[in-house]
């Protein structure tokens, strides 16, 4: 090797060691660099990552509240919660939702509307990451194989769910309501954070009047999820605070028996008890199955159950307007008793008909011929129509108006009863608004005998009942009875509204119910039939309302549209005459005349009530009368 | 050996080359022991990053056999061995480079891989980050360094043409690398700093053409999300926000071994290969973090130290080469993942799971205890 050589190679080695100890502090200041970099996000702003790292891992979800039951008056539980399996998906979290779903058909049975219910959500406004029920109530075969093809399905869960059940829905329906999914327009309404974990609200009845106090207050729990969603564990929980179990006044004994009573009719039965105004029956025949609408009915149960002739999802007892006919000669009589248009002692002569004039329109009584020589207390007793036109021409509309809405006739006098409706109380300013017509004194002449345009509910008749079994205290009619928490009936109940009905001479009240008392056991009473052998005196009275216009449904059968023009038959009433525990009011559609159809069926019921349940209301009756009835 | 014990009293620093049984199986035990700390360390972090599967630990430690016993294979051989060979392997390298172009396999609209009958599947671009260096360093250590312009230019087009071609794969993660390898070359050569200027200058004029012309949307994709990962939370911005905060979560002392939310509950992605610092960071934190880049630097110090007291030119460059490629490797690494350089496919070398650049780099440390332990008998 050249000396130079030997000499450039010891000046290489000196190049190379300075490029090396310039590499050197290179890689140092680098390294420097990571580890201040390292500094500034694990030591400086390790607060903000342990948040967002937390916040990856840590979800909180809300835990709904477990909803009140409802019992009736005797502790028989109306409503309750069942736990109930369904299959639900999640489409953020779904890989491909044709595939998972096609998938998911193989392995249950999904009907074509599951499919369709579960579309037309997907398309809904929903909250992100929410549960969409694909299919309801799976059985045990089928949790167990979605749980063997769990792992290829993300997305899609097994949810158990408490969803509301009621034992008797067939009785119950109408009363209580039921609760349903919520759907679009509720959920503009609810308070988002307490429903965050809901998926039911009361669509109707004491489930929708009461929905506050049934729902209770949402629950959280903070749980650990992965990055695809799925709950690994449960690191905290604000339990839910369950809804207030709910105590009616409603005697399931008393419903059933009402509901036996108008087997295989049409119609409604209002029970009251009138010192409390508690709402012990109220009864809509035929009733319907509930349950069903609660996880959604189907298409085809619902067209039976809205096409069916009998109506069943009518509730005849809030929302049927008839014509009351002569139940409303009651009010009528104390109506006209204390304005002066007729005395306890005043007498008519009762040609048959009622003439303004000698030439004018007959309006007719019921009774060809007439009765004779009439006063108030026979009027009553024989339902006599002539001297009610008499007393209601004398009266003349506005003073029957003013009176007749002291009974809460033309409005929902009801405190808590959802979805009443108010009826048709006409006045002067009514048929001119209306009708554009002046009241003529005809009209007064059909208001007399509870005819013309009147219209009322059975609930409102019974209430109007009440009122003169309490001699004019106003006590409203009502369902809820108690709480059974420590909350008060009165915080939620609406305050009463209704100032006493008194009268000029309140004795006027008793000579009333006398009267009524001589319909049900006079010689000449049209209900005496009904009343026959009873140990305890009653009061009531009958009455008969005509079809107008029921014909419109072509398909019936001719024997069928004469038995569905035949007029209603109706009836109210209470017992006992001295010392009121119940007051009716029964409303048979088509039934034929009030004494020999409806009368029967309140004086049933006066008899259930005063002598089989009130009488012994140990266990023995209350479970006797459940198994009867708690079979489904 | 005479020789070697004269060489060896001369230098009596205990750093210095290994005597005895070390020099029998030309090993440096220190950067051996290094190595060691490491893989071991790294399988620990593995084991936590693949979520408790041992089969991908136990996979990791084969690979690592087999690389060790190719760095051991390296070591045997003595460095003129490689200088000769050079040439020879760049020209085969650049072969196969082309051949993956028009028969090459792989996946994700990359073509990287070279299946040819007989042999086993190997990446052509993966031999090159030896193999550049290697010829570079052949050739500029013909003549007296620093080298002349001409040179630094040829020196310049032998980097740049095996860079071209495996960008066209295309491999940006790999080509830098490459690239990066044979610029040490020239820089350790002795490059001027004012070429080095000049050179810094054309980069920073190339880059946005480079932009505009050269990158591919994936590419801009993965530098507009560094500089904004909120920008796509939940796409491309996902890897670099989830192990921000794996690290960040982390803190001083860690969530503890086997502890980390962020990878367990597979919010980190790629948790055990190219992210597995963030998992080292968030269940060691920040004193974890000091130790594994801790044990880097020492690694690259004694590569230095070897380097340094190489005998010849070629063997000096080669040595800095590859240790600065390694120190490239930690860098880009740990940048990427920690947010300050955008993605590039570069893993963390010798923990991140995976066979071929496991045994590229332990093939490295071979050359360098090749260069460190065969000594020619030069008497001063």
């Amino acid at each position: 090797m050249p000396w130079g050589e030997i000499k450039d190679t010891a000046a290489e080695r000196r190049l190379f060691q300075r490029r090396a100890f310039v590499m050197l502090m290179m890689v140092f200041l680098l390294l420097a660099g990571l580890v201040a970099r390292m500094y500034q996000l694990q030591i400086v702003e390790h607060d903000i990552y342990t948040t967002l790292s937390d916040k990856n891992r840590v979800q909180v979800q809300s835990v709904p509240p477990p909803r009140g039951l409802v019992y009736d008056r005797n502790g028989v539980l109306l409503a309750e919660n069942r736990p109930v399996f369904s299959v639900t998906v999640v489409p953020e979290r779904v890989g491909g939702m044709d595939a998972t779903l096609e998938q998911l058909v193989r392995i249950l049975d999904i009907s074509e509307e599951d499919l369709e219910r579960f579309q037309r959500r997907l398309r809904e406004p929903r909250r992100p990451f929410q549960e969409i029920p694909l299919r309801y109530d799976l059985t045990e075969d089928e949790i167990a194989r979605l749980a063997v093809h769990r792992h290829e399905l993300p997305g899609v869960e097994v949810e158990a769910e408490l969803v509301r059940y009621y034992p008797h829905s067939e009785l119950t329906a109408h009363a209580l309501g039921f609760v349903g999914r919520i759907n679009r327009d509720e959920l503009q309404r609810i308070d988002p954070v307490n429903y965050a974990g809901t998926n039911y609200i009361g669509k109707s009845g004491v489930e929708r009047f009461y929905e506050e106090l049934l729902h209770g207050k949402v629950g959280y729990q903070h749980v650990e999820t992965n990055a695809r969603g799925r709950t690994l564990r449960v690191l905290e929980r604000e339990n839910p605070v369950p809804g207030e179990d709910l105590e009616l006044h409603i005697d399931l004994r008393l419903q059933n028996r009402a509901h036996e009573l108008l087997d295989g009719r049409r119609g409604a039965i209002v029970a009251i008890e009138p010192a409390t105004g508690g709402i012990l029956a109220l009864a809509s025949v035929p009733g319907f199955d509930a349950n069903k609408f609660v996880t959604g009915i189907s298409v085809a149960d619902y067209g039976e159950l809205r096409d069916s002739k009998d109506k069943p999802l009518f509730n005849r007892a809030l929302r049927g307007q008839y014509p009351p006919g002569s139940t409303l000669k009651p009010m009528l009589a104390i109506a006209a008793l204390d304005s002066g248009a007729v005395t306890r002692d005043h007498t008519i002569w009762d040609p048959g008909y009622f003439q303004f004039n000698s030439s004018g329109r007959r309006y007719r009584d019921w009774k060809r011929g007439g009765h004779g020589w009439v006063d108030l207390t026979y009027a009553m007793a024989q339902s006599c129509d002539v001297y009610f036109y008499e007393a209601a021409v004398e009266m003349g509309v506005d003073t029957m108006h003013s009176y007749l809405s002291r009974f809460g006739f033309g409005e929902d006098a009801t405190l808590d009863v959802s979805g009443a409706l108010s009826g048709l109380l006409p006045s002067r300013e009514w048929k001119r608004a209306m009708r554009n017509e002046p009241w003529y004194p005809g009209d007064s002449v059909n208001l007399g005998i509870g005819q013309g345009f009147m219209l009322a509910t059975p609930l409102q008749l019974a209430t109007a009942t009440a009122l003169i079994a309490n001699r004019g205290e106003w006590v409203e009619p009502r369902l809820l009875k108690d709480i059974q928490g420590d909350r008060s009936v009165e915080e939620f109940l609406p305050s009463e509204t209704h100032e006493p009905l008194k009268l000029k001479d309140p004795t006027d009240w008793d000579f009333i119910a006398d009267a009524m008392a001589e319909v049900m056991h006079g010689a000449k009473g049209t209900a005496r039939s009904a009343a026959k052998g009873a140990s305890y005196r009653m009061a009531g009275k009958t009455g008969t309302a005509q079809v107008f216009s029921l014909a419109e449904d072509e398909e019936y059968e001719a024997e069928e549209i004469r038995e569905r023009l035949r007029d209603h038959a109706l009836f109210v009433g209470f017992a006992p005459l001295e010392n009121p525990q119940i007051a009716v009011a029964v409303i048979v559609e088509n039934g034929g005349g009030g004494s020999s159809t409806a009368a029967p069926v309140a004086r049933a019921l006066f008899d259930a009530w005063l002598l089989e349940f009130s009488a012994a209301s140990d266990g023995a009756l209350i479970s006797k009368t459940d198994s009867g009835i708690g079979e489904r | 050996m005479a020789t070697r014990e004269v060489l060896g009293s001369t230098a009596s620093n205990p750093l210095g080359r290994p005597r005895g049984f070390w020099s029998v199986l030309h090993v440096d035990p220190i950067l051996l022991l290094l190595l060691l700390a490491l893989v071991s360390g790294g399988l620990f972090v593995l084991y936590s990053g693949a979520d408790r599967n041992f089969s991908v630990v136990k996979a990791q430690g084969i690979r690592f056999g087999i690389a060790f016993a190719v760095m051991l294979v390296f070591a045997q051989l003595d460095p003129s061995v490689f200088r000769r060979w050079a040439p020879w392997l760049y020209g085969l390298g650049l072969m196969g480079l082309v051949a993956v172009i028009f028969v090459g396999v792989g996946a994700k609209g990359a073509q990287r891989w070279l299946a040819l009958p007989g042999l086993p599947r190997f990446q052509p671009s993966e031999l090159m980050k030896l193999v550049v260096p290697m010829m570079a360093a052949w050739y500029l250590s013909q003549h007296f360094l620093p080298p002349k312009l001409s040179r630094i230019g040829v020196g310049l087009a032998i980097v740049l043409l095996p860079m071209v071609l495996i960008m066209k794969q295309p491999d940006l993660g790999t080509s830098l690398l490459v690239g990066m390898a044979g610029l040490f070359v020239v820089f350790f050569a002795g490059m001027s700093w004012k070429l080095i200027s000049a050179f810094v200058v054309m980069v920073s004029v190339a880059a946005p053409v480079m932009w505009f012309f050269g990158m591919r949307d994936y590419q801009k994709q993965r530098v507009l999300t560094l500089l904004d990962p909120q920008s796509d939370p939940l796409g491309a911005g996902w890897n670099i926000i989830q192990s921000k905060t794996a690290i960040g979560s982390g803190g001083l002392d860690g969530k503890g071994w086997l502890q980390g939310t962020q990878s367990h509950l597979e919010f980190l992605p790629e948790s055990h290969t190219d992210f597995i610092v963030a998992v080292l960071a968030e269940e060691f934190g920040f004193i974890g973090m000091l130790i594994l880049l801790s044990v880097y630097f020492l690694i690259i110090l004694r590569c230095l130290y070897i380097s340094v007291t190489a005998q010849d030119s070629f063997s000096r460059l080669v040595a800095g080469a590859l240790t600065m490629t390694f120190f490239i490797y930690v860098f880009v690494n740990v940048g990427m993942v920690s947010g300050l350089l955008p993605v590039v496919g570069v893993p963390l070398p010798l923990v991140s799971y995976g066979g071929t650049s496991t045994v590229t780099l332990m093939a490295a440390f071979g050359i360098l205890m090749s260069i460190h332990t065969h000594r020619r008998m030069i008497t001063a």
